[in-house]
């Protein structure tokens, strides 16, 4: 019995749609998770990231496939789901008229964790995730940083099997987000926790033992980080030039190379980008204004399989120009 | 269905919260007040005595039970803003049944009605109303009742209601027709035939009828009717609330 739940996967979806009316969020994915694993959903806002992880949480029916969480129906379990779960939502979900040790109690108590255990377990939660000495301060007082931290001690309280984190660092500065991932990564360690989680930050999307690509409510590509970048078999090479369509031609004549362009770069693989650049850059007719190299990335990766760019599809103004800054401050400088 | 740390969460949770708002008790505070001295005195001189009672004495159970209308309608719509703050996702996702939510709702929006309600009550020797001891005890049973069917429909509004924006109608739609239809404000005698029937069928009527019974010591309708009413309606509301909040999507 315990060796079948051990080896059993932890969540399996099957052709798991959900239609809002005529628009497809979902589109009949299927995948499986495994217990201890740090599984991964990557893809712009809007591709279905976070209405696949309400289905799973029960909190929204699936219009048409299955899935089952810890061994239970989302559909006919709800229940047995529901306390199996914790969940770090998007967007905040506490009561920020109370204080962060009563926000951990009214969470203990609707899950019915034994009273025995519950001033300790708060106590343990509140330590660990660095907030023991802000306990007692109303939510209100709180930066994003510690807000983000007390949900998942809150999520934790009832030690779920399964932690789902729906963009769990959006919006948190570097320093906090790799505070949040050593926790989330000792969680695994020692207590096998899997963790379902969604992001559109690449550099987050590193820590997952696997990842699914997911573009307009479809499963793209569904390996480990590493398989997923050596599919890309070589640098990447972004170049500006005074006439990218130019460009383009050229190398394609000259090297063979296909490459691709937009309006403001021209960009093409090769197996090795720095021998290459300099004989481009003498090669080319048209003057070269910027280059770089890089080696692949799972935002390459994306690039790659949908042609557009990961951030390209951002909804909020504030992050597409953090995005836009952080790619020029990486590629173009 | 019943799940009483469930219940007892969400109903600590909006008492907690009320105790720590001071701007809301004081703004709750300010409205009977307000409707009592300056419409009471206001119109007091144009007034057609019923009983033995002057029109301030007379609209006093009205202003009770307007302060148990605005308290359990408000209480309720707390889930409009739990929805747009993100809180009720969390209650949502937690392996509780959603009946157990509404009854916590409905508690907490009758336990703050009363509170309210209860200073309304100490105003009474201020318009020179003489509480009996012996009437305290049925005029909570009675504020309680009316504030948990009114809470169900507050329930049922916050439950279909999308966004805040609709605050307003509601208030214009449905609060205050009920209580100016509720017959706490003018006797009924000589309103023109059509009013007697929205008087009539506002189940808040009977409510107010009963705190009268219980504060003027005299009423318009017999006991067991006003009384009969106010069990079906709160039956009523509830069961729609726990409808509609229950096929509610969040």
């Amino acid at each position: 019995m315990n060796l079948e739940l051990n080896t059993a996967p932890v969540i399996e979806a099957s052709e798991l749609t959900k239609d809002f009316k005529g628009f497809v969020a979902v589109d009949h994915i299927s995948f499986s998770v495994e217990t201890g694993e740090i599984f991964g959903f990557l893809g712009p806002n809007g591709a279905g990231k976070t209405t696949t992880v309400r289905m799973l949480c029960t909190l929204t029916k699936p219009s048409s496939g299955r899935a089952k969480v810890a061994g239970c129906d989302i559909l006919r379990e709800e229940n047995r789901v529901r306390r199996a779960i914790g969940i770090i939502f998007q967007d905040p979900s506490l009561d920020d008229r109370l204080t962060a040790r009563e926000n951990l109690r009214f969470h203990a108590l609707i899950y019915k964790v034994p009273k025995s255990e519950l001033k300790v377990r708060i106590e343990r939660a509140l330590e660990w995730m660095e907030l023991s000495s802000r306990s007692d301060t109303i939510v209100r007082n709180f930066s994003g940083g510690m807000k983000r931290r007390l949900e998942i001690a809150r999520a934790l309280l009832h030690t779920p099997r399964v932690l789902f984190l729906d963009e769990p660092t959006l919006g948190l500065d570097p320093q906090t987000r790799n505070r949040i991932w050593e926790r989330l990564l000792e969680l695994r360690q020692e207590h096998n926790m899997t963790l379902f989680l969604t992001t559109h930050y690449m550099d987050e999307a590193e820590y997952c033992d696997r990842i699914a690509i997911i573009d307009h409510g479809k499963i793209i590509a569904l390996d480990t980080p590493a398989n997923l970048k050596a599919q890309m078999k070589g640098d990447q090479v972004f170049l500006s030039t005074a006439d990218n369509q130019r460009a383009v031609i050229e190398i394609e004549e000259r090297y063979g190379i296909k490459a691709q362009s937009d309006r403001d770069k021209v960009w093409f693989q090769v197996p090795n980008g720095a021998l290459f650049v300099p004989k481009l850059v003498r090669d080319l007719s048209v003057p070269v204004l910027s280059v770089s190299v890089r080696q692949p990335t799972l935002d390459d990766v994306f690039l790659k399989l949908t042609g557009r760019e990961i951030r390209d599809e951002e909804a909020s103004g504030q992050e597409k120009l953090k995005g836009t800054l952080r790619r020029m401050g990486r590629a173009w400088r | 269905m019943i799940d009483i740390a469930c219940i007892y969460m969400v109903w600590l949770r909006d008492v907690i919260r009320y105790f720590r708002e001071k701007s809301q008790f004081y703004g709750s505070m300010t409205r009977p007040v307000l409707w009592l001295f300056i419409l009471g005195l206001g119109l007091r001189g144009g007034y057609q005595q019923v009983g033995n009672v002057n029109y301030t004495q007379f609209i006093f159970p009205g202003i009770v039970a307007m302060t148990s209308i605005f308290t359990s309608i408000q209480s309720a719509i707390s889930i409009i803003w739990d929805r747009e703050f993100g809180f009720l996702k969390e209650i949502l996702v937690a392996p509780v049944p959603r009946t157990s939510i509404v009854i916590g709702k409905g508690f907490a929006g009758t336990t703050l009605s009363l509170i309210q309600g209860c200073i309304v009550l100490l105003l009474a020797p201020l318009v020179k109303v003489k509480l009996l001891l012996v009437n305290i005890l049925p005029l909570l049973i009675v504020m309680a009742i009316m504030s948990f069917a009114l809470t169900g429909i507050g329930i049922v509004i916050a439950a279909r209601m999308t966004s805040f924006q609709g605050f307003g109608t509601i208030m214009n739609f449905v609060i205050m027709p009920m209580w100016f239809l509720s017959g706490a404000l003018f006797p009924m005698k000589g309103i023109p035939w059509w009013l007697n029937i929205l008087v009539r069928i506002n189940p808040l009527t009977y409510g107010v009828d009963l705190v009268r019974r219980l504060v003027l010591g005299f009423s318009f309708y017999p006991l067991w009717f006003d009384f009969g009413f106010l069990i079906i309606f709160s039956i009523i509301t509830t069961a729609a609330a726990v409808y509609f909040f229950n096929r509610g999507e969040y």
